[in-house]
């Protein structure tokens, strides 16, 4: 084919030398809807503790890339293996694999007939089990956690967007997962709750977790991810470390959309 | 000549009113407790059942939405005697009710179900929740909430249906009526007044239905 070959995966030489295992491999993964080839020979290595930041043109294959992870979506050709499980479509047990891996969406997808208490002990009471007390306990932690524990008893249409999405956050992280999915999570709120989001997904960050972020915010790129990656057109164009990645863009692409991007970015990198 | 109204004659026979009302009432709240778990799981094997469960159900619904309800009585109770299977005429109406009520409301329930939306499903899968209990916390309380009137109002016809029953003497309170105006020759009064004990079940049952929603489906409010 004469498409340009997809950036390989930063060897041992990458930041965070004090990062784990590989806990995600993708390997030659291709995926079509209909006719239209959305992810294109994506080769991709996530080390434990790893935070990575996808970018990229809307319609590039970013979401569907970590959907793929979760098999929210599923793909057609190419290996997926996370955490030592190797991921395929109309696996039986794909929960398993699921109840590992938290995903935040753009949409906060809060259950509406639920207090946000209750969004978060809704799976671990059901998928781990743990005794409504327990499930309380560790619920009312993380939302603490997530500077909300006096909204414990709300509903999410009685909470702003702002505090749905860090109770959509709250709820993952109940389940104690090993990978967090971010899909666009700030990109439904309104201006000013950005901030509030994002204060949580940095200390997530710092805490150690495994990240991979989808997400227009630079800064956030800047100031906490171990590698950016562009796609475009369902490739993976170029993933460096951020320093690198914004003072000296190796492919064209990724200089025409950060030539966009940052134009007209409202969040200022953080010093 | 005036007519002359003459309800001291009804009245007369009011423990037989009362006692068929009472029918009229239990064989219509079961009929809605049981029909009610026939939607449901009609309705979840119309969603995400295999395609054979889909046919079939659909060939159900069909033939109950587009036949008459007393033609439905009469398969039950006189037609299933010949292939064995002999009702009394109580449960007889009971099933028929059933079967009726489950048709609409499989496609109540699915139209709820089909109300909810894509992201609160993957939300659920990503949680690590298995299909039937992404189905059970999380689609069907919201799916009943947004097609509650429609449910409710069918119960209602089905309780106001019930009185159809009477054609295979099911003794709820239209087979009482006419058991008693046949003796006492005062149609008018007799049906008047029965008129008036249906609309008040039907008010009953309203109230039983806004209580319900209260307690249990109650939606959260902007505080």
């Amino acid at each position: 084919m004469a498409m340009p070959q997809a950036a390989t995966a930063p060897g041992p030489d990458s930041p965070g030398s004090e990062l784990g295992d590989v806990i995600i491999e993708m390997k030659k993964v291709n995926k079509w809807y209909g006719t239209f080839h959305v992810l294109h020979d994506v080769d991709l290595q996530v080390r434990r503790g790893e935070r990575i930041v996808i970018c990229g043109p809307s319609g590039s294959g970013k979401s569907t890339l970590i959907r793929c992870l979760n098999q929210l979506e599923e793909h057609q050709q190419g290996e997926i293996v996370v955490d030592g499980v190797t991921l395929n479509a109309h696996m039986p047990r794909i929960d398993v694999v699921r109840r590992e891996i938290g995903m935040v969406f753009q949409s906060f997808n809060l259950f509406p007939h639920l207090t946000a208490l209750e969004n978060c002990m809704l799976a671990p009471m059901k998928v781990r089990g743990l005794s409504r007390e327990e499930a309380e306990r560790i619920a009312r932690t993380y939302l603490e956690r997530v500077h909300i524990p006096e909204q414990a008893g709300k509903f999410p249409v009685q909470l702003s967007g702002g505090q749905q999405q860090r109770v959509a956050i709250a709820r993952s992280l109940c389940m104690n997962p090993k990978i967090m999915l971010f899909d666009e999570a700030t990109s439904a709120l309104d201006p000013e709750m950005v901030n509030e989001v994002l204060d949580v997904m940095v200390s997530l960050a710092e805490s150690g977790m495994t990240m991979l972020v989808v997400t227009h915010e630079m800064g956030f790129a800047r100031r906490v991810a171990d590698r950016v990656i562009f796609m475009d057109a369902g490739e993976i164009v170029e993933s460096a470390p951020p320093s690198q990645f914004f003072a000296n863009p190796q492919n064209e692409r990724t200089r025409q959309f950060l030539g966009q991007i940052l134009s007209g970015n409202r969040t200022p990198a953080p010093a | 000549m005036a007519y002359q109204f003459e309800f001291a004659d009804v009245f007369a026979y009011w423990p037989e009113l009362l006692r068929g009302a009472l029918h009229t009432l239990v064989l219509s709240g079961l009929a809605m407790v049981i029909g009610m778990v026939v939607a449901v799981l009609g309705a979840l094997g119309k969603t995400s059942g295999p395609r054979w469960l889909q046919w079939i159900l659909d060939a159900y619904i069909e033939v109950i939405r587009n036949t008459p309800f007393l033609i439905q009585i009469f398969m039950i109770y006189f037609g299933l005697p010949a292939a064995g299977v002999r009702l009394s005429s109580e449960t007889a109406a009971l099933l028929a009710l059933v079967v009726n009520v489950g048709a609409y409301g499989i496609e109540i329930i699915r139209a709820g179900i089909e109300s909810i939306s894509k992201g609160q499903i993957e939300a659920g899968k990503s949680l690590g929740l298995r299909p039937l209990q992404i189905f059970r916390y999380i689609i069907l309380k919201p799916s009943i909430q947004a097609i509650y009137p429609s449910l409710t109002s069918q119960f209602i016809l089905l309780m106001l249906n019930s009185s159809v029953c009477s054609a295979i003497a099911a003794g709820e309170l239209t087979a009482a009526a006419g058991d008693i105006q046949s003796r006492n020759f005062r149609s008018f009064e007799v049906y008047f007044v029965v008129t008036c004990m249906y609309f008040a079940m039907s008010v009953l049952f309203w109230g039983a239905f806004a209580a319900i929603e209260r307690a249990w489906l109650r939606k959260p409010s902007l505080r």
